[in-house]
C-alpha cells in the first residue's frame, strides 16, 4: 500500500463509540479539503463504523488496517466542506 | 474546537450530525434567543433550545405558576407553583443544563420596553396567549429586523411561521390588524388539550434551530396549521403584501401603539 501525506494524527486509542466517530468528526472539520487525517484506534466497532460514516460525509476512505492484535490505522481524505 | 469532555458527550448527537457538526455546536452555544411567554409554548422552545446548547436564553413573563398550568406548562412543577413563571423555568433549564445562560425577566413586555429587551438578541420566539401582543412583537421585530417564530394554540389547533423581516411577510401582511377584543377566545375560555402546545413549540424550537445553523428550508412565508383531531398538517402561503402597514413599501407605522388597554380582560 502507498504512504501518503498525513495532514493530522488522531489516536483514540481507550476511546468507544460513538465518541470515536465523534472525535474524529471534529478533527475532520479541523482539515482543509483535499488533506488527510490518520486515525489510530482499538475500538473493534469504529474500525467498521468509522469509514461508513466518512463515507457518508462525502469523504474518501484510503486505508483501514489493523497493524496489530488490538489496533487499527484509518486514513481519510476530507472532500467536502463541513 | 475546544469542546469538554463533558459537552462532546452531551452534544454527541449534535456533533455527528453533518449539517451541525462541531461548528454548528459552536454557533447554537453563541446564539442568544428571546423567548415572549414562559407558558405552554415557551416551557417547550425553552426546554428544548436549554437541551440543544443555546448559550443564552431570556423569557419574559409577569406571571405566576397555577396548578392549570401543570396540564400543558411542562417546565414548572408543584415545587414552582406560585412562583413567577419565568423563575421556574430557569431553575428548569438550568438542572438540565448548565452550558445555558438563562436570563429570566419578571416583567409584561409592552410597546416602552420591547425595544430594548430584545436588541441584542438574534432570535425572537412568540409564545404569547393574547393578540396584542403578538402584533406589538411582530411589529417590533420587523422595525428591528429581528428573525420571529411565531406560534399559537387554541383548543386541538395549533400553528407555527417563522418571519424574516426583509425577506418574507410578516404577520401584519396575513391579518393586519388583531382581531376585536372577544372575537377570538382564549385557551382560558375556549380550553386547550395539554399536549398541543408541545408540538407547537417543539415545531418552534426546530425553527430556531435551523435558522441558528442556517440549514433547511424555515417557515418564510407559510403558515403550517396542525389539526391534531385529524392528525393533519397544512402549510398555507401567505403572501408579502407590499402595502403592509409596517414592512410594506411606505409604512404606516412609525411607532409602536399599546393595545393593553382594549385588551384588558385578556
Amino acid at each position: 500500500m502507498q504512504d501518503v501525506n498525513v495532514d493530522k494524527k488522531l489516536n483514540i486509542k481507550g476511546v468507544v463509540c460513538p465518541y470515536t466517530l465523534v472525535k474524529s468528526k471534529l478533527a475532520m472539520e479541523e482539515l482543509k479539503v483535499g488533506q488527510i487525517l490518520e486515525i489510530l484506534l482499538d475500538y473493534p466497532e469504529a474500525a467498521d463504523s468509522i469509514p461508513k460514516a466518512m463515507l457518508n460525509y462525502g469523504h474518501t476512505v484510503l486505508k483501514v488496517e489493523k497493524i496489530n492484535l488490538t489496533d487499527w490505522i484509518i486514513q481519510v481524505r476530507k472532500e467536502v466542506e463541513d | 474546537m475546544d469542546f469538554t469532555e463533558e459537552q462532546l458527550q452531551r452534544y454527541s448527537r449534535h456533533i455527528i450530525l453533518p449539517e451541525v457538526g462541531g461548528k454548528g455546536q459552536k454557533k447554537i452555544s453563541n446564539a442568544k434567543v428571546f423567548i415572549i411567554g414562559a407558558g405552554g409554548l415557551g416551557c417547550p422552545v425553552g426546554y428544548y433550545l436549554s437541551a440543544a446548547g443555546v448559550g443564552t436564553i431570556a423569557l419574559i413573563d409577569n406571571d405566576n405558576v397555577e396548578l392549570s398550568n401543570l396540564q400543558r406548562q411542562i417546565a414548572h412543577s408543584m415545587k414552582t407553583l406560585g412562583m413567577n413563571k419565568a423563575d421556574s423555568v430557569k431553575k428548569t433549564f438550568e438542572a438540565l443544563n448548565s452550558d445555558v445562560n438563562v436570563i429570566a425577566i419578571k416583567d409584561r413586555i409592552n410597546n416602552k420596553n420591547i425595544l430594548d429587551l430584545i436588541k441584542n438578541y438574534d432570535i425572537i420566539v412568540d409564545g404569547s396567549d393574547n393578540f396584542p401582543t403578538r402584533y406589538l412583537i411582530n411589529d417590533a421585530c420587523v422595525m428591528l429586523k429581528k428573525p420571529l417564530v411565531s406560534g399559537a394554540i387554541l383548543r386541538f389547533e395549533g400553528q407555527v411561521t417563522t418571519i424574516l423581516p426583509g425577506e418574507g411577510p410578516c404577520y401584519r401582511c396575513l391579518f393586519e390588524d388583531p382581531p376585536p377584543p372577544g372575537l377570538v377566545p382564549s385557551c382560558q375560555e375556549a380550553g386547550v388539550l395539554g399536549v398541543l402546545p408541545g408540538v407547537i413549540g417543539a415545531l418552534q424550537a426546530t425553527e430556531v434551530l435551523k435558522l441558528i445553523l442556517g440549514k433547511g428550508k424555515p417557515l418564510i412565508g407559510q403558515l403550517l396549521v396542525y389539526d391534531a383531531l385529524e392528525t393533519n398538517f397544512r402549510k398555507v402561503k401567505i403572501p408579502k403584501n407590499p402595502d403592509c402597514a409596517i414592512c410594506g413599501k411606505n409604512p404606516k407605522i412609525k411607532e409602536l401603539s399599546d393595545y393593553s388597554q382594549e385588551y384588558c380582560t385578556l
